[in-house]
């Protein structure tokens, strides 16, 4: 599953990932394009036990958390 | 509490602009206002001609400086976006609204944690409407609430706040003659123009690389349990307590603080409106200054909000006295809230039809 936070500021997009992981999936691709959400993005996965993983696309980041 | 690296320069961004307000305010600044967003947009607006009250006009280089700092901070290490389109009509009037309750309360969150921290107990009050204001905007947020989305804009219209500040700060050392200034009032208690404007820059620049944001901090708390983000707001708290205690300006009270009132209820009900409309706004005073300066236009008519709020609020008698809060501002903090809590709940309602 992905889900596109271009254009969202925060929290929007750590809210947007805290609903697509509440089923508690085995992975989910988060896109992101401002720096400050890639950070809160990353660290509110941490801290609900997913590990990420990134690449840059352009100006955006596609952030990859698994369990 | 983990110590990360965002941690630590958070802990950094407050502890420097602790010691910013601190040395302001020493310097001449009005009592416990070494910063104050709210009240320095006001001045600005009076500076303007916007309104007419003669006690709180000036070009306050700290805001000036904010956002500068912010715009060039985010130039150099390539954090600069250029971004628009997030209802900006609706960004304006939540940023007058936020302007009207923080000149109810008499300071925006960043002066809010300055005057608890030297001790003034009516901003508790104010703590307690904040945090309150919060968890409203935090309830509309998990309901679906949202602004939209911005689209990536040209470098011209991101730096256009950028350009704007720079010509203020022309103004003020150049045509001066053009501006209007305090002679009397809080609007008259001013820094040195080079120190205002040296501490806006640095402040600017480092709430811009740590993303310091007073709403946001209890906002993560509430949201996501997340205790990163208040760690900014605890240290401009502590490192300002420290500041005060050791230079012996701390004194706990209710009376005689300063530019503060004893009106509780309004205290409070002003500094709701603050948390409430900063949530949905995405961030406090603050970091509208460090967003527009970092490219977001967004965040850049949000100040202007801002201004032209600071500005009715002052020609409608909207904004309290040390004498307490006026008719005027008691009606506007409960059309406020109204209004806030309408602009929530016809968005969430709009979404969901969309939805289905």
């Amino acid at each position: 599953m992905t889900i596109d936070t271009s254009g969202y500021s925060c929290p929007e997009p750590v809210i947007m990932t805290k609903k697509a992981l509440r089923d508690k999936p085995d992975s989910l691709s988060v896109i992101v394009d401002n720096v400050a959400s890639r950070e809160n993005v990353t660290r509110f996965a941490r801290a609900t036990g997913y590990s990420v993983s990134e690449t840059k696309d352009g100006g955006k980041w596609i952030l990859l958390l698994t369990r | 509490m983990k110590i990360t690296g965002t941690r630590s320069v958070l802990a950094a961004a407050g502890i420097v602009t602790g010691f910013a307000a601190f040395i302001l305010a020493l310097a001449g600044n009005p009592g416990n206002m070494g910063f104050c967003i709210a009240c320095f947009l006001r001045d600005i607006a009076g500076s303007l001609s916007l309104h007419g009250s003669e006690t709180v006009q000036y070009m306050r280089p700290e805001i000036i400086g904010i956002i500068l700092g912010s715009f060039v901070i985010s130039l150099l290490t390539g954090e600069f976006s250029p971004r628009s389109g997030s209802s900006p009509l609706l960004r304006f009037l939540i940023g007058m609204c936020v302007s009207i309750g923080a000149l109810v309360f008499l300071g925006c969150p960043l002066r809010m944690v300055l005057r608890l921290s030297a001790g003034d107990a009516n901003a508790i009050a104010g703590l307690a409407g904040f945090i309150l204001g919060i968890a409203a905007g935090c309830f509309v947020l998990n309901q679906g609430f949202s602004l939209g989305p911005a689209r990536e804009t040209n470098r011209l219209e991101g730096s256009g706040i950028s350009f704007v500040a720079v010509l203020f700060l022309l103004l003020l050392v150049l045509a001066p003659s053009l501006l209007k200034f305090s002679t009397s009032g809080p609007g008259s208690m001013r820094a040195p123009v080079i120190l205002s404007l040296a501490m806006g820059l640095v402040v600017g620049a480092f709430a811009q690389r740590s993303r310091l944001c007073f709403a946001g901090g209890v906002r993560d708390l509430f949201l996501l349990r997340d205790s990163t983000l208040i760690t900014g707001f605890i240290a401009v708290f502590v490192s300002s307590l420290v500041f005060n205690i050791a230079s012996g300006s701390f004194h706990f009270g209710f009376e005689n603080q300063p530019i503060a009132h004893t009106d509780q209820l309004f205290n409070l009900l002003g500094m709701f409106i603050v948390g409430f409309g900063s949530v949905l706004l995405g961030g406090c005073p603050l970091r509208q200054l460090v967003l527009a300066g970092q490219g977001s236009s967004d965040s850049a008519v949000t100040v202007l909000g801002l201004i032209i709020g600071g500005a009715v609020a002052h020609n409608f008698n909207l904004a309290s006295s040390t004498a307490g809060a006026t008719a005027g501002g008691k009606a506007a903090s409960v059309i406020i809230i109204v209004f806030l809590a309408f602009i929530s709940f016809t968005v969430i309602a709009a979404k969901r039809r969309n939805e289905k």
